[in-house]
């Protein structure tokens, strides 16, 4: 392709061949050079970070000072038995399931309904997509106090209308789908706008068509508009699925994993066991199982689209 | 869908003189006619579904902002729980001000994330070039490892990275914040697709005056690239604005820590003050919200074309 046009530029170069900076050009090939400086980050914070990290597993490293030494797969062993991590993978799996559907259905009905192309545009996009850009230290703050059991806004919108207010995060039950209802107010503005997108998107001459055959509302959303996104939906779902696997960060912050680890994500029981607990060769271990999990995931999504797609 | 269905759109009329004849076009191009339908129960049915789920979502923010109002008292108040009895407030911002600290960590959160969003962006253009552009050995193993390491969770690499830390003597500073949220595999694959749409007819005249690969990297492909530039860099920058793992695990210091880290930190060391609580959340939140309030066109294109991961 290139090959032939790559040739006058390596001409001049080999005129002036002399110093440093000529050097390395003449012995280095300009691609390697463009490439270089990602390749070494990636190197030492992905690939390095990787190799260590499954080594670690195979050991009994610690936080607190003594010399790590080899246990072979006594670690994994060990998570296999580990009632503590099959709670976290569970409520992980549990999170995916439960807070899948509606980041996605809901972030479709939204941006169906912004589309129609009722007035407001600024005001719908804003209100629902602003919560996006709020840090997670924000999120963890305001809905540890909107669920605040005495002085919370929601028991006491609940108690107005003569209904009982809940423990949200202190009752077992609760907790976790508490926690999906704040996930879903926080990130569901990013799937709205993925699907905002897509829906600019769709040719109009197909919902002129539609309207030339006289389909009304109704049969251009299920015959035009929801077929024309039926690929977006699956890549935001996949993405989605991905995301929720890997949460941590607002469950840590209004839980702490509690109650009981009734909300322990995966990735909050690989912190706590490394910097709470101070073993790191065994947090490794399940930083991989979490891997494991990522990967199985992808995999099935994978076949599942490629089977779709054919 | 792909990128350069979304690109080559253009997304409004290039020759728009008024906005409102502008908004008059784009209704006439993809008004209610096309999707709703002209009829008035519809619009009035949408209109309301819009509205309850407007207001659904904007509570928990007026919550916060009534709270943060408020005086203490108040706001811990189980019986007024609406209106205050002592009137409106700046006590909580004041106390959160005077503090100090969420300013440093206003600034931390801001020099992290330009520092993240540079580096990111610098490093995977050029590699996005490398991949797209030019020749050399290894080139197709090394983007093959590139799209394999996107699936990789950042999160499993918290205990190799804190050691590597460590190791290096970087626990507590900004490197160590800094350095491991630039490796973006996914951003390197976004930009070399995108590299990949550029005509190559442009180079060519460039090459026959005898243009090396860093004069048309910087000369051509730079400037031809801006919009895709910055809806990553955009992307890249919220990211690490929020992001809260990493930063929480590499800093103890109160004095580096971001504002997702430095905020909570706070809350359980000062205990239950809920109008300074919500004060803070206010304060914290509104640069982003700011940002998004100008420039909300930039940010939806930039989620739009970046968000799926070049899927």
């Amino acid at each position: 392709m290139s090959t032939p046009l790559a040739a006058p530029d390596r001409a001049p170069a080999g005129d002036r061949a002399t110093g440093p900076v000529a050097t390395v050009r003449r012995l280095v090939p300009p691609g390697l050079l463009f490439a270089l400086p990602f390749l070494v980050l990636f190197a030492l914070f992905m690939v390095w970070p990787l190799v260590h990290g499954a080594w670690m597993s195979l050991t009994d490293t610690s936080l607190s000072a003594h010399d790590p030494s080899f246990v072979g797969l006594d670690n994994y062993a060990e998570a296999l038995g580990d009632a503590d991590m099959w709670q976290a993978v569970g409520n992980t799996v549990w999170f995916t399931a439960v807070s899948t559907v509606p980041l996605v259905a809901v972030a479709l009905a939204m941006a169906l309904l912004v589309h129609t192309g009722l007035p407001g545009q600024w005001v719908w996009r804003l209100a629902f997509f602003a919560p996006y850009l709020l840090p997670v230290g924000v999120i963890g703050l305001l809905w540890g106090w909107l669920y605040q059991p005495d002085l919370g806004l929601y028991n006491h919108l609940l108690q107005a209308a003569g209904l009982d207010g809940f423990a949200w995060l202190s009752d077992k039950d609760v907790a976790l789908h508490a926690i999906v209802v704040a996930t879903l107010w926080w990130t569901v503005g990013f799937n709205f706008l993925l699907f905002l997108a897509a829906l600019q998107a769709v040719p109009d001459h197909l919902y002129e068509a539609a309207a030339l055959d006289g389909a009304g509302a109704w049969r251009r959303l299920w015959h035009v508009t929801l077929p024309q996104l039926r690929r977006i939906t699956g890549v935001v779902t996949v993405l989605q699925i991905l995301a929720s696997l890997k949460v941590f960060d607002q469950v840590y912050l209004l839980t702490k994993g509690g109650p009981d680890g009734a909300t322990r994500p995966v990735v909050e029981y690989l912190y706590d066991v490394g910097f709470t607990g101070y073993r790191l060769g065994y947090a490794s271990a399940i930083s991989y199982v979490f891997f494991a999990l990522v990967v199985l995931v992808s995999a099935v999504q994978f076949a599942a689209f490629r089977r779709r797609e054919k | 869908m792909t990128f350069a269905d979304l690109r080559t759109r253009p997304a409004r009329p290039t020759v728009s003189p008024l906005p409102a004849a502008r908004r008059a076009r784009r209704g006439a191009q993809r008004g209610p006619n096309l999707t709703l339908g002209p009829t008035r129960t519809a619009r009035a049915l949408g209109l309301a579904a819009l509205a309850v789920l407007a207001v659904i979502w904007l509570l928990p923010m007026a919550w916060a902002v009534l709270t943060a109002f408020k005086s203490e008292q108040d706001a811990s108040d189980p019986v007024h729980w609406i209106w205050p009895q002592a009137g409106f407030t700046l006590d909580g911002f004041r106390t959160v001000i005077e503090r100090g600290d969420l300013p440093l960590w206003m600034w931390n959160s801001f020099f992290v994330s330009a520092a993240v969003t540079l580096v990111t962006v610098a490093v995977s253009a050029a590699a996005g070039y490398a991949f797209s552009r030019t020749v050399f050995r290894g080139r197709r193993v090394l983007f093959a490892l590139t799209i394999a390491s996107v699936l990789v969770p950042p999160q499993m690499l918290i205990v190799p990275w804190f050691q590597q830390m460590l190791t290096l003597n970087l626990v507590d500073t900004y490197a160590a914040v800094i350095l491991p949220q630039t490796v973006a595999p996914v951003m390197v694959f976004i930009l070399k697709k995108h590299f990949d749409t550029i005509p190559r007819e442009l180079e060519e005249a460039a090459r026959l005056d005898g243009a090396g690969h860093a004069r048309i990297f910087w000369s051509v492909m730079m400037p031809l690239s801006r919009p895709m530039l910055a809806a990553v860099s955009i992307f890249v920058f919220i990211g690490a604005w929020n992001n809260f793992l990493w930063p929480f695990v590499s800093t103890s210091d109160p004095a580096l820590m971001t504002l997702p880290v430095g905020i909570t930190a706070v809350k359980d060391a000062y205990g239950v003050n809920y109008a300074q609580t919500m004060a803070s959340s206010v304060l914290a939140a509104l640069p982003l919200v700011l940002v998004f309030v100008f420039f909300q066109r930039h940010i939806v294109k930039s989620v739009a074309t970046t968000g799926l991961g070049g899927q």
